[in-house]
């Protein structure tokens, strides 16, 4: 039996589990693989909703990962008023173009994806958003939920940067302790290779 | 043991002693550089937790920081005894995102390598496995006796014996001979009367059953749970194997079984590659078989320069060591916006403290080697 649409997985969730709110994220791409955007609050509840489902049994979670989305600066130019000093030294009030930058924040993102081995289909693509890639960088763990990912939460929170909250065992996996950037970060900067080993070990 | 088993601290508890032991990174049975962090009650393990990343070189960073073509050769070095497949993973994916249709004889001659490098794998394997148990160098020598007739192969086929590079997302790189065929024919021919040898030199082996049976036991709930793949995974009685459930290429064509097992333990689990074995050569001789004459690429499918449209895909194959998954991103650009390698090794590795927890700690070399790893995929 394949899965049903994603929006039909997105409206029995929201009656299976009272107060989540799922947003389909469609795919542009030839896969048409689309995903659904949990909110935090709900999202463990979800994830179990999704694992014990009668019908869909999705018992597998394939694959855990971070991706990193910038912030980014949008200009538009806007038409102001103004007061313009003439040659003649009078001032007069006219329309004058001005460019206005916006500032998007951006954040980090963990992509689920879920098989059921028992049913033998899939695949559902599950998301959270950080709320900027700051300070609130925190994320619902779904390793109660499932263990498969434990080691890659794990990596997530090493090269992204992501806090998983109810992770039982959230270190750093890939590089070592006392590391302090987040290298998969699309603003990364690597060490220049002359840096003092001392410095770059810190 | 040897030197690499320095003792870190011996501090005393109540009940007893505890010691603790680092087991490795540089240490044979460990299969490349990894770590063990043991906690041990006299030689009874009481907490083991994994530590690698000892190789890591941020190859997602590496692919996304190049064109979608020039990821391929880097794929070779994940999994680097099995280059073919690692390839075929990561252009499915692609295949995927941009919609690229691959012809029928380069399918043919995606499976033939595949299942090749399957069954190399897998003698190696069993080899390796029966040297952590104390058996130096028959067994092993026996498996890369006839590595070497594969990798021959894979040589005049790709010019290269491990990094082959030789898959193209649309196809494969260059079409074989008729002559190659022949030879593939000729080794597919001998393949069952090795494994036959193989498994006479190891059946009933007392040593063998004594250190494997009823050891390191996964339990199949938690296999599923913790994502196990993988003979792994069926050795715990899971049947789940991607070329059955997803049929990708064109293993819907072909007839052969998936062997299961029943405890789940560390003989199990070596059963599981010899029966794979037998499996893959039935796949071979089918294959082999059928191929038809024709194109392996079609010339209008763009290699250099390709700009998938913005969107997503994740592509998966049933790797020699499990499932191998690649997630793409594409911002429309001519490199991945995100690259990501979904390592069948490492996340099976995330049980490997489940299983060891109670047994000796001569038995987590076993289970160690048992579980298939390769520290180039693990540590990317």
């Amino acid at each position: 039996m394949a899965l049903p649409s994603p929006e039909e997985i997105k409206a029995q969730i929201e009656a299976g589990v009272p107060g989540a709110t799922v947003t389909v994220i469609q795919n542009g791409s030839p896969s048409a693989q689309h995903s659904l955007l949990l909110d935090h609050t709900h999202a463990r509840t979800v994830a179990e909703f999704l694992r014990d489902h009668a019908e869909w049994r999705l018992d597998f979670c394939s694959l855990v990962t971070g991706v990193d989305w910038p912030d980014t600066e949008t200009s538009e130019k806007v038409k102001v008023r103004k007061l313009v000093k003439a040659a003649d030294g009078t001032e007069s009030e006219q329309a004058v173009d001005e460019v206005r930058k916006t500032k998007v924040p951006g954040y980090l993102e963990a992509v689920y994806h879920l098989f059921s081995m028992e049913k033998k289909h899939g695949m559902v693509v599950l998301r959270m958003r950080t709320a900027d890639r700051g300070q609130g960088t925190h994320l619902p763990s779904l390793t109660p939920v499932w263990r498969s990912a434990e080691f890659q939460e794990r990596e997530a929170f090493d090269l992204y940067g992501i806090v998983f909250d109810g992770h039982p065992d959230l270190r750093r996996i890939l590089m070592w302790d006392g590391f302090v950037d987040y290298p998969m970060r699309k603003d990364y900067v690597p060490p220049p290779d002359d840096a003092p080993i001392a410095e770059v070990h810190s | 043991m040897s030197e690499a088993l320095a003792t870190v601290e011996t501090p005393d508890f109540e009940q007893g002693e505890i010691m603790e032991v680092s087991m490795g990174p540089h240490h044979p049975s460990t299969h490349g550089v990894f770590r063990m962090d043991v906690r041990l009650e006299g030689e009874r393990l009481v907490r083991l937790k994994p530590v690698f990343g000892y190789l890591h070189r941020n190859h997602e960073k590496i692919a996304e920081n190049g064109a979608y073509l020039s990821a391929i050769p880097y794929t070779d070095r994940l999994d680097y005894l099995c280059s073919m497949t690692n390839n075929w993973g990561y252009t499915l994916a692609v295949e995927k995102l941009a919609g690229i249709a691959v012809p029928e004889r380069a399918e043919y001659i995606r499976v033939i390598v595949a299942e090749l490098t399957r069954f190399q794998n897998h003698a190696g394997l069993v080899g390796f496995l029966m040297q952590d148990m104390g058996a130096s160098g028959t067994p092993l020598m026996y498996a890369f006796r006839e590595r070497e007739k594969v990798l021959d192969l894979f040589e005049s086929l790709s010019g290269a014996r491990m990094m082959c590079n030789y898959l193209r997302f649309g196809g494969v790189r260059v079409d074989c001979s008729a002559a190659w065929l022949d030879e593939v024919r000729a080794l597919v021919a001998r393949l069952p009367q090795f494994v036959d040898e193989f498994e006479n030199l190891l059946r009933a082996n007392e040593i063998l059953m004594a250190r494997t049976q009823g050891v390191g036991v996964l339990p199949r709930e938690l296999a599923v749970n913790a994502g196990v793949t993988g003979p792994m995974l069926r050795a715990s009685g899971v049947n789940y194997d991607v070329r059955k459930v997803d049929k990708y290429g064109i293993y819907d064509r072909f007839s052969f079984r998936v062997p299961l097992g029943e405890h789940g333990d560390v003989y199990d689990r070596y059963m599981m590659r010899m029966l794979e074995m037998r499996e893959t050569v039935k796949i071979l001789e089918q294959a082999l078989r059928d191929i038809p004459e024709g194109p392996v690429m079609d010339p209008k499918t763009r290699l250099r320069g390709l700009r998938p449209k913005a969107g997503e895909a994740y592509g998966r194959i049933e790797s020699p060591k499990g499932e191998l998954g690649f997630f793409l991103i594409s911002d429309g650009s001519g490199n991945p916006y995100r690259y990501r390698v979904r390592p069948p090794s490492m996340i099976n590795l995330t049980v490997l403290e489940d299983m060891c927890l109670g047994e000796n700690i001569a038995d987590a070399v076993i289970i160690l080697g048992s579980v298939d790893i390769v520290l180039g995929e693990v540590d990317r």
